[in-house]
Order: structure tokens, then C-alpha cells, then sequence
């Protein structure tokens, strides 16, 4: 590549990647549906299997609704990269003279919309299935919010590096899962203190550190890992 | 435009081909030829900042590459034509309208429809329509011919002269069953391994 070419603009290559991408979605609406449907059956199994008691729903709400939604958004996150690797889109990207830190980030974001965002809109009403109090039912929700792009960013690192693997999907849940039990015990916590009536602004503190953090530094390890994929 | 100096690429500690150095000006038009296996495409894909050579130097003053690989980057669940609107959206340089570019390369019948049913000839055409979109100056080409008929040869040979004698440049990649006529090509036989 010409380092001294820079091809066209950059926004205007965000915009008509989330665009494409969208479309996309849109078009593979059954791959779409498939992770949210995910989350439903998960959750609604819960009271099946425990026993419709209102007060222990109410205690293991925060980790059922958190742990379905690790394991949906772990579902479609390898759907993230690899439609792009195998068709070669991956490889007119890197020649294209666009960074490709930006292009993962708008990979990422698109990501967040079509499986992160459906969870978070969701989940209010997951709550009230699970008997969760109307307190910590809005953190809860604000949890979700802050706490599922960074599903998204962190897993978009994993998927870089499972990409080349003919079974990468398997590895890449091993590969993720570990580095998700931070989040996991964050956003929980905060729900946890909500609903015993105790501060929780330090947890969402914490979520909103980790999310500025990851959409800081993980587009460039995706990147980095694309790169490694390719080669 | 592009110069290599003397590049290498090992795999496995074994190097695919012998070192490769070759100076490609404008309106040059290189043609890696070669048996089956002696790494043409990996060449491109060297060329193109894919993969990294393991040796030697790559000089690429072009403004702008475009490449056309044995993967066509056209996605299933949209049609000729979005297909073709994003790839110029994407790389925002072209002024040229998607479908003149359709009609040119004959898939006015088709822009409409879902890419999945297109024929493999057709797949290539889409490729070559979004080549002539980009408006780079250095085309790397592998095995441009492969899956189309004689019309559709005729049409890469027509859009290759027109882009040579626009003052760019092409290395491509055939085995050598159809060589582009154009007076300015250099041969390049790519010899695998090490030493023969």
C-alpha cells in the first residue's frame, strides 16, 4: 500500500459500512431474531426450572438476565467478521487505504445495534418477568445499555482471532467468556445494591470506565487480529 | 509506479516462490504467468499488502489499488447494483454512475436481482464493475479470465487497454491459456521454491 494515498473520505466510509451492514441485517432478518428469541426461552425457562417463588425470582433476576444476554450476544458475535472473511470483503477493506481500526469499529457498532440493542430495549420487560422491583428494573436497564457494547467490543477481538478457524465459534466462546466476568459482576452488583436500597453509582461508574476503555483499545486489537487472520 | 525488490515470502520456513524483483511504470502492464502452485495469487496478495513479504522491498507510489482475487467480495443478500453503490460509497472516489458501469459490463438484465443468483460468470462481471467504479491507478489482477465467456474476455481486454492507456498499471496473474494483447507487457515467469 502507498502510505501517502489516502483514498476517500473516512466518514463517508463509516456511514456506508453501518449502511451495508444494516441492509444486511436487515435482509437475514431469521439471523437477526435468533439470538433475541435466545434470550426469551433462556430467561422463561428459569422459573420453570427453579419454581415461580416471586422473591428468589427477584434475588437471581440480575444474573439470569445478565448471563442470557452474555450467551446471546456470544451467539452473534460470530456472525461479526466472518461473512466479510470468507467472501473477501475482509481483503478489499485492507486495500482499500481505509484504517482498519475504523472499519472494525463500524463492524462492532453495527453489531451493537442488530445485538446488543434489542436486549437492552428488551429488557424491562425481562425484568418484570423475573419480579424485579421498578428501582432496580431502570438499572437494570442502564446496565444493559452501558454494559452490552462492551460485549460487543470485547467479543469483536475474539472474533478477529478465531476468524481463520473452521470452528472458530467453539474457541471463541472458551476465549470470551473469561474476559466477560468482570462486566458480569459489575452490572450485577449494581442491580444487586439497587434493589437493597444501596448506592450503586460506583458500579455504573465502573461500566462506564470500562466501556470508554474498550471503545478506546479494542478496534485496534480487532484490527491487529484481522490482520494476523488474513496473513 | 510499483517496484519490488527482491521480495520473498516463506511459509512453514519453506519459501513459496524465488526472490522477485520487477519495475512497473505507467501504462506497464505485468504478467505473472506460472504452473499451478507456484504462487501467483500469493504474489498478488503481496503486492497488495495482504500478506508481508518475510523478505526484500515493496515501493508502491500508486495512487489508489484496486484488486480482483479468486474471493469477489459481492455479498449474496444484495443486489447488483447495491452491491456495486456500496463499493463506491465505500471508497468514495468515483464520479462515474453505477449503471453506466452496469451496462458496460453487461448486467443491466440482472441489476435488480439478489446476487446469489447470479452465474459465476456474471459474480466476475459484478467484480470487474467494481473495478471500473474505483478509480485507482494500479489494478492487481488474479486470473481476471476464469469463468467467463468469449464476450466476457473480449470485455476485460477492452477495460484493461482503456485503463493502460489512461496512464495506469496492471500485474496480472493468469496460467496462461488467454493473454491480453497491449504492446507495453513485461512477462514475469514465477518459479516456486527456492532453487530449481
Amino acid at each position: 500500500m502507498n502510505p501517502e494515498y489516502a483514498g476517500g473520505s473516512l466518514s463517508g466510509a463509516f456511514v456506508a459500512l453501518v449502511r451495508r451492514d444494516l441492509l444486511l441485517a436487515f435482509r437475514r432478518r431469521t439471523e437477526l431474531l435468533f439470538p433475541v428469541i435466545f434470550l426469551l426461552v433462556v430467561i422463561s425457562l428459569f422459573p420453570l426450572g427453579i419454581g415461580p417463588s416471586p422473591q428468589l425470582l427477584a434475588r437471581i433476576a440480575p444474573g439470569v438476565i445478565w448471563i442470557a444476554a452474555l450467551l446471546a450476544t456470544v451467539i452473534s458475535l460470530d456472525a461479526l467478521f466472518r461473512s466479510d472473511f470468507e467472501d473477501g470483503t475482509l481483503e478489499q477493506f485492507v486495500i482499500s487505504g481505509h484504517p482498519l481500526t475504523l472499519i472494525a469499529l463500524a463492524k462492532i457498532a453495527t453489531h451493537w445495534l442488530v445485538a446488543g440493542l434489542p436486549i437492552v430495549l428488551l429488557s424491562p420487560l425481562l425484568a418484570l418477568w423475573m419480579n424485579l422491583s421498578t428501582d432496580s428494573l431502570s438499572v437494570m436497564v442502564v446496565t444493559l445499555a452501558l454494559g452490552t457494547p462492551i460485549l460487543s467490543l470485547i467479543g469483536s477481538i475474539g472474533v478477529g482471532l478465531t476468524i481463520s478457524l473452521k470452528r472458530g465459534g467453539q474457541l471463541l466462546s472458551l476465549l470470551v467468556f473469561p474476559l466477560y466476568v468482570p462486566i458480569l459482576i459489575i452490572a450485577t452488583a449494581a442491580v444487586m445494591a439497587a434493589s437493597d436500597g444501596l448506592p450503586y453509582t460506583q458500579f455504573l461508574g465502573l461500566l462506564t470506565a470500562g466501556l470508554i476503555t474498550s471503545v478506546t483499545l479494542a478496534p485496534f486489537a480487532a484490527a491487529a487480529a484481522l490482520k494476523i487472520s488474513l496473513s | 509506479m510499483l517496484s519490488a525488490s527482491k521480495i520473498t515470502l516463506e511459509r512453514y520456513f519453506q519459501p513459496v516462490f524465488q526472490p522477485v524483483s520487477f519495475d512497473l511504470e505507467a501504462s506497464g502492464l505485468l504478467l505473472v504467468t506460472g504452473a499451478n502452485g507456484c504462487g501467483k495469487t500469493t504474489l498478488i496478495r503481496v503486492l497488495a499488502g495482504i500478506l508481508h513479504p518475510s523478505g526484500g522491498t515493496i515501493a508502491n507510489r500508486a495512487r489508489g489499488m484496486a484488486y480482483v482475487g479468486h474471493y469477489l467480495a459481492i455479498k449474496d443478500d444484495l443486489s447488483v447494483i447495491e452491491n456495486l453503490r456500496f463499493a463506491r460509497d465505500f471508497t468514495g472516489t468515483s464520479e462515474r454512475r453505477v449503471s453506466e458501469v452496469i451496462s458496460e459490463v453487461g448486467l443491466g438484465r440482472v441489476a435488480e436481482q439478489l446476487a446469489r443468483t447470479l452465474s459465476a460468470g456474471q459474480r466476475k462481471r459484478c467484480a470487474l464493475a467494481r473495478l471500473l467504479l474505483s478509480e485507482n491507478e494500479l489494478w492487481l489482477l488474479d486470473e481476471p479470465y476464469s469463468n467467463l465467456d468469449t464476450e466476457g474476455v473480449a470485455l476485460v481486454d477492452r477495460i484493461l487497454t482503456s485503463h493502460l492507456e489512461g496512464g495506469g498499471a496492471c500485474v496480472l496473474a493468469t496460467h496462461g491459456a488467454h493473454r491480453p494483447a497491449w504492446p507495453g507487457t513485461h512477462d514475469y515467469l514465477l518459479l516456486s521454491g527456492a532453487s530449481a
